[in-house]
């Protein structure tokens, strides 16, 4: 069996969908949520590259570049800011985020 | 000139400026000696207004730059000066309340600075990597932003609240935008158009689409992605919250505007009953929500997620006139938040900032011309005539009829109705109620934006004229 397009864009669409339960159903810590919004970013990746070589067009692949470098910014933020949750709260776990609630 | 000219950057030049000016800044603050607060401070303000002035007189007509990724027309000029507006008008209100809650630190402006060249870059993007990166720039600044009162347990929980919802939303943002990049074959809004009008919609492109509605409506706090806009109004510090519903709320509402009319033109009825069900979420759940709201951040990020939605209207109409309505809302919207704001932001005794409605009471015994303008603003918002806030929707409803949604019109009047009520409990609370202690004098600049705000709402009709005409001329160089 041939792997084509379509079976990328399957892996893709599985890895964002595990992405968005991971940041719905995780009741553990943050990290976890980070790691979540990792791998939605990662799986368009997968679609833009296999858009990109599928299309024989390389804007693609430069927008995954791109990607990449905001998702690397997107996690730095991200910690610093767990960082001063954590400093304030003394603990990273999703149940204790619950300050305001409306 | 001649040599961003030949670069193809003279377009580009407002946010040149504007990002050079933003490091030089950040430079100073960080060698110079002693406290650099207020130069920095001062010199943002400056730097936004001298931007500003770029935009407006920085040529006509529609311009392209870098092939086509970025454009200025007139609808990009003048929602690029009302987001500075915002964003200076915010840092303005911020100066003493810094002081006073010990958190008065340089990198404030310079982080409203870099989210308004984010909020530019999105204003003007024609292409879906523009796009992106634009409303990149702007998040991440405002993710740090509303986590700015570094010892406060609500102000970091809510930049984190802030940070993962937006997250989530940029993600399936991208995840659109990836697939209307595989289904048409280009990221450019012009390019997409032309291969929408040559070989249709399908699936995988609606799919697309529908991501990229999800990503915008949470940018705009739309109704079903509001849920980040209460916890964020009411844990940021308050000069932020002002900042948050005003400046970031145009660049994402003109975005939102140019990715339906320009690149989805043509499956326009598609996106329409998206829209139709959004906006009429958003006013419903603005309306209802806000009722049971002890907290009056909370309650104006209720009210900001109703007047999303009424924009939202003029938008779903789909029409010139609908885009036009959507400018006029989004101004009047500007002005009067701000002004609301500017009254929570008076809101203090002895020396303490309070934030409940209750702290309103009986306002207008001890300080008649606050309640005055506070009472007009409510109104305002409430959409009671001859005020600024009436004119807003009944441009949008007025486009809204025009192209045959006569049930999202009505449903809107009767969410504004409902709305009127917890509007109308305030100006109750200020006027009737037994007064409580006074508030402390008025910070200089609070009080002028207040009473400003207040004479825009109620002398709108006097200049609604000039300012209809160019949400006119705007929306003109849409289509």
């Amino acid at each position: 069996m041939a792997i084509g397009l379509s079976h990328y864009l399957t892996v893709a669409a599985i890895l964002f969908t595990i992405g968005i339960f991971g940041i719905f159903l995780n009741r553990k810590n943050v990290i976890v949520i980070m790691m979540s919004i990792e791998l939605m970013l990662l799986a368009v990746n997968i679609n833009f590259v296999a858009f990109s070589a599928a299309l024989h067009d390389l804007v693609g692949q430069v927008f995954a570049l791109l990607v990449l470098t905001v998702a690397a910014g997107e996690a730095a933020i991200g910690l610093a800011i767990l960082v001063t949750y954590f400093r304030n709260r003394g603990s990273i776990a999703v149940e204790d985020i619950n300050l305001m609630k409306g | 000139m001649n040599f961003l000219q030949s670069y193809d950057a003279a377009a580009v030049l407002p946010e040149i400026v504007l990002a050079c000016l933003a490091m030089a800044l950040l430079m100073y603050g960080v060698f110079k000696k002693g406290d650099a607060n207020d130069h920095v401070t001062m010199g943002a303000i400056l730097s936004l207004a001298l931007v500003a002035t770029l935009v407006i007189f920085g040529g006509e007509g529609k311009v392209t730059a870098f092939d086509g990724a970025f454009i200025v027309d007139t609808f990009a000029r003048v929602m690029k000066v009302m987001a500075l507006f915002g964003s200076a008008v915010a840092i303005v209100l911020s100066t003493h309340f810094m002081k006073r809650v010990k958190m008065a630190r340089f990198e404030y402006p310079i982080l409203v600075m870099l989210a308004s060249a984010g909020m530019m870059m999105m204003i003007s993007a024609n292409d879906l990597i523009s796009l992106y990166v634009g409303l990149e720039l702007q998040s991440l600044s405002l993710y740090v932003v509303a986590a700015m009162d570094r010892d406060s347990a609500k102000s970091s929980e809510a930049g984190l609240k802030y940070f993962v919802l937006g997250a989530l939303s940029s993600g399936m943002l991208l995840y659109g935008a990836s697939l209307v990049y595989g289904f048409t074959g280009t990221t450019g809004f012009p390019q997409i158009a032309a291969a929408l009008t040559a070989s249709g919609s399908g699936l995988g492109l609606i799919f697309g689409l529908v991501f990229i509605i999800a990503g915008l409506a949470f940018k705009v706090s739309a109704v079903p992605f509001h849920m980040w806009t209460p916890d964020v109004y009411e844990g940021a510090p308050t000069p932020v919250t002002a900042f948050f519903a005003a400046a970031p709320k145009m660049a994402a509402m003109a975005l939102f505007i140019r990715v339906m009319v320009s690149p989805f033109a043509s499956v326009m009825p598609d996106w329409q009953q998206i829209l139709v069900f959004v906006s009429i979420a958003s006013m419903v759940l603005g309306a209802f929500a806000a009722i049971g709201q002890n907290n009056i951040k909370r309650l104006l990020a209720y009210s900001s997620i109703g007047h999303m939605g009424f924009a939202l209207v003029g938008l779903a109409s789909g029409s010139q006139e609908g885009a036009q309505g959507v400018i006029v809302y989004m101004m009047i919207y500007l002005i009067s938040t701000l002004g609301a704001f500017a009254c929570v932001l008076a809101m203090r005794r002895k020396g303490q900032h309070v934030e409940e409605i209750s702290d309103l009471a009986g306002l207008a015994h001890n300080n008649k011309a606050l309640a005055f303008v506070l009472s007009m603003l409510m109104f305002s918002l409430a959409g009671i005539p001859p005020l600024a806030g009436f004119f807003a929707k009944y441009f949008v409803f007025l486009a809204a009829v025009k192209s045959g949604l006569y049930a999202l019109a009505v449903i809107g009047v009767v969410a504004s109705v409902i709305g009127a009520y917890y509007y109308l409990l305030i100006v109750k609370v200020i006027y009737f109620d037994e007064p409580a202690e006074k508030f402390d004098a008025m910070d200089g600049e609070v009080k002028w934006v207040a009473y400003a705000s207040g004479a825009f709402v109620l002398l709108f009709v006097g200049f609604a004229n000039y300012l209809v005409n160019l949400a006119e001329a705007a929306a003109q160089s849409l289509y």
